[in-house]
């Protein structure tokens, strides 16, 4: 009984919004665009913080990386004697093993090792980018396994001449799932491919995905053994020659809350052992709580902006509001003499300012859905459409229609019938 | 013209103690009500008449509930409404009170039937119940053929008349006509005031402020004010 009257008020409220059908929507406008922009803005602000988030979440949460690096001295000597040098920096073994052993909270690490070498499967043959590496790789940088298996214990006990490809490094020399248990020539020796995993690829925040670009992963004993410490690169006319042990180190960290404390532990005692700066700590969580600053700032500036565009739509609204009550005021004189109550005129105006700014925000959150959809159409942007990015302007577009339509609603309840019984 | 036989009057619907009204103007007090007293039956005509400033239109808002006394006492069917708060007046004028215009003031924008029906709908009339009332009584007044006009589709003579049907919605104890022919012209005037006097012989009480003689004759009794004061009644035989 009491919902169909609220039925029937809001059909009376419909009924005379539609006589002024072009004023009713002119004064809707304002809300339309500060919904519109709202919905629009959430989606386009989600979508790019997800793409950041999920960028940085591939690196791991737990997950610490120490790259070796070129010190810049090496650099500038390299620099100045062209030929036939021999650089040697970054993380040894000996690296590895201190930090594997020598902290707490340390869960696991896995060594890195690059090399590039020409790699031949039946005919086909490309330079591949391989990466020698510990079973425990694939337990910090998750991959899905598309075909067979991922490295394991057994392989880097035997020193088993296995290869696993990513999917990147399968398309280069067109292998299939059919390859498995073939052989692949690496460099000269013989490989058996054991499995596929799934490539990841892009950059997360400054770090690049550990794995990005990498066509093969053999275990790292293997790797040591055939192609040694030593790597050799020939550019036009000069022969880089350098020396790097180890290319990477990647530590995961039991909790996130110990990932700082370790990274820092991990730096100051790799630096003691090291006569320059040839490696970094880089933290994904680091840049993981970066980016979810950047994120709450990047919203209350979306907010105000909302928040003031769906202000100036409110006030629209007022002012058209205050403007009908005017008009309507022998309307409500007559409303007020035949036994309608104070309450019952507010209601009635109220339901009106409602009902106006609700559909603005209806059709609003319309055209808002329709924008980053043409975003992501026509940019391949990414963009997301949350639940809370929906309600949340629905909720602000009827909450707009109760504040800026209760004044103009109690002007209306104010009018004294009889003198508004007399004007004309 | 016949003149319609006068119903019996029963018992006392309206009743003004010391009711004093005084609007200050300025620095200077009006005194639109000096203390009157008067007494109305059930079932009586009648006709509040005076010249412009004389207090009648003031008697004619404190009866109909639309404004408050500064003094005395106002009894409406035996119960003290000059000390109630304006929720409660409009109760009262919902559930006892009908108002028929000089200027008929329809709702400009709502049909014939929604006109009619505004009464019941703040009664709290379901849709079809009302719906029905509304035909009733337009049929009553003879704008059955009316119903989905808008009220500037219509004569003056027919806005008034759907006025009445509107004003008889609630079933109202008395009806209020604040000059109910001063906007319409003499043979249409003729009709509605046939029309109220019919409803008078039906037992309504009927409360008119005008100040046509020719119309105040309709009435039972006519009440001549002058400067907030009653200054004689004249009641048909």
């Amino acid at each position: 009984m009491r919902q169909t009257k609220i039925f029937r008020n809001v059909a009376l409220g419909i009924e005379n919004l539609l006589l002024h059908k072009l004023r009713s929507f002119l004064t809707m406008l304002g809300v339309v665009f500060g919904v519109g922009s709202v919905v629009a803005m959430l989606s386009v602000g989600e979508g790019a913080s997800k793409e950041a988030l999920e960028q940085i979440r591939k690196l791991g949460s737990n997950n610490i990386i120490i790259s070796s690096v070129k010190s810049a001295e090496e650099e500038q000597a390299q620099a100045k004697v062209t030929r036939s040098s021999m650089s040697v920096y970054g993380l040894t073994y000996e690296d590895y093993r201190r930090i594997s052993e020598g902290f707490n909270h340390i869960r696991q690490t896995a060594p890195v090792k690059l090399t590039r070498k020409e790699s031949r499967l039946y005919e086909r043959a490309m330079e591949m980018r391989i990466v020698g590496t510990t079973p425990a790789w694939f337990d910090l940088v998750s991959r899905e396994i598309l075909a067979g298996r991922v490295l394991i214990r057994n392989d880097l006990d035997q020193k088993a001449p296995v290869v696993v490809l990513t999917e990147f490094g399968a398309r280069k020399i067109l292998a299939t799932e059919a390859v498995l248990g073939q052989t692949v020539r690496i460099g000269g020796s013989q490989f058996e491919i054991v499995g596929i995993v799934k490539s990841e690829s892009g950059l997360a925040g400054n770090i690049q995905i550990p794995d990005q670009e990498i066509d093969a992963y053999i275990p790292i004993e293997v790797m040591r053994r055939y192609f040694g410490d030593v790597f050799t690169r020939v550019t036009s006319g000069t022969m880089e020659r350098e020396r790097v042990e180890l290319h990477q180190i990647i530590v995961q960290v039991d909790d996130p809350k110990h990932v700082e404390a370790v990274a820092a532990g991990i730096e100051r005692m790799v630096e003691r052992f090291h006569k320059k700066k040839d490696f970094v700590v880089s933290v994904p969580l680091a840049l993981l709580k970066q980016a979810e600053a950047t994120k709450r700032t990047f919203n209350i500036v979306l907010g105000s902006i909302a928040g003031i565009s769906l202000l100036v739509g409110g006030i629209g609204i007022m002012n058209i509001m205050l403007a009908s009550v005017t008009e309507r005021t022998r309307e409500i004189g007559i409303r007020r003499a035949i036994g309608a109550k104070r309450r019952q005129i507010i209601s009635q105006f109220l339901i009106e300012t409602v009902v106006l700014s609700t559909t603005g925000g209806l059709i609003g959150l319309g055209v808002g859905t329709l924008i980053p959809f043409l975003i992501t159409h026509f940019s391949g942007m990414l963009t997301v459409m949350t639940l809370n990015g929906v309600l949340l302007p629905l909720f602000i577009s009827m909450a707009i229609g109760i504040v800026f339509g209760l004044y103009p609603a109690m002007n209306a309840a104010k009018v004294d019938p009889i003198i508004a019984l007399r004007h004309e | 013209m016949a003149k319609p036989s006068r119903p019996t009057e029963g018992q006392e619907i309206v009743r003004l103690e010391g009711a004093r009204k005084i609007y200050q103007m300025g620095t200077e007090q009006v005194h639109a009500l000096a203390g009157v007293n008067i007494e109305f039956k059930k079932g009586g005509f009648w006709a509040i008449m005076g010249p412009s400033g004389s207090g009648k239109s003031t008697m004619m808002n404190v009866l109909g509930c639309l404004d408050r006394l500064t003094s005395g006492s106002y009894y409406l069917d035996g119960q003290d409404v000059s000390r109630l708060d304006d929720d409660s007046l409009s109760e009262f004028r919902l559930r006892y009170l009908g108002f028929v215009f000089q200027s008929f003031n329809l709702i400009p924008q709502l049909t014939v039937h929604r006109n009619i029906e505004l009464p019941l709908y703040y009664l709290g009339w379901d849709a079809a119940r009302s719906a029905e009332r509304a035909k009733e009584l337009a049929e009553d007044v003879g704008l059955g053929d009316r119903l989905n006009h808008r009220p500037t589709e219509l004569s003056g003579g027919q806005m008034q008349r759907v006025a009445v049907a509107r004003a008889l919605a609630n079933d109202p104890q008395i009806i209020f006509a604040d000059e109910p022919t001063g906007n319409l012209d003499s043979t249409t005037g003729v009709q509605i005031m046939q029309l109220l006097a019919k409803l008078n012989e039906q037992g309504k009480t009927i409360i008119m402020v005008t100040h046509e003689p020719d119309i105040a004759a309709y009435a039972g009794h006519r009440l001549h004010m002058i400067d907030g004061r009653i200054d004689r009644i004249e009641s048909a035989a």
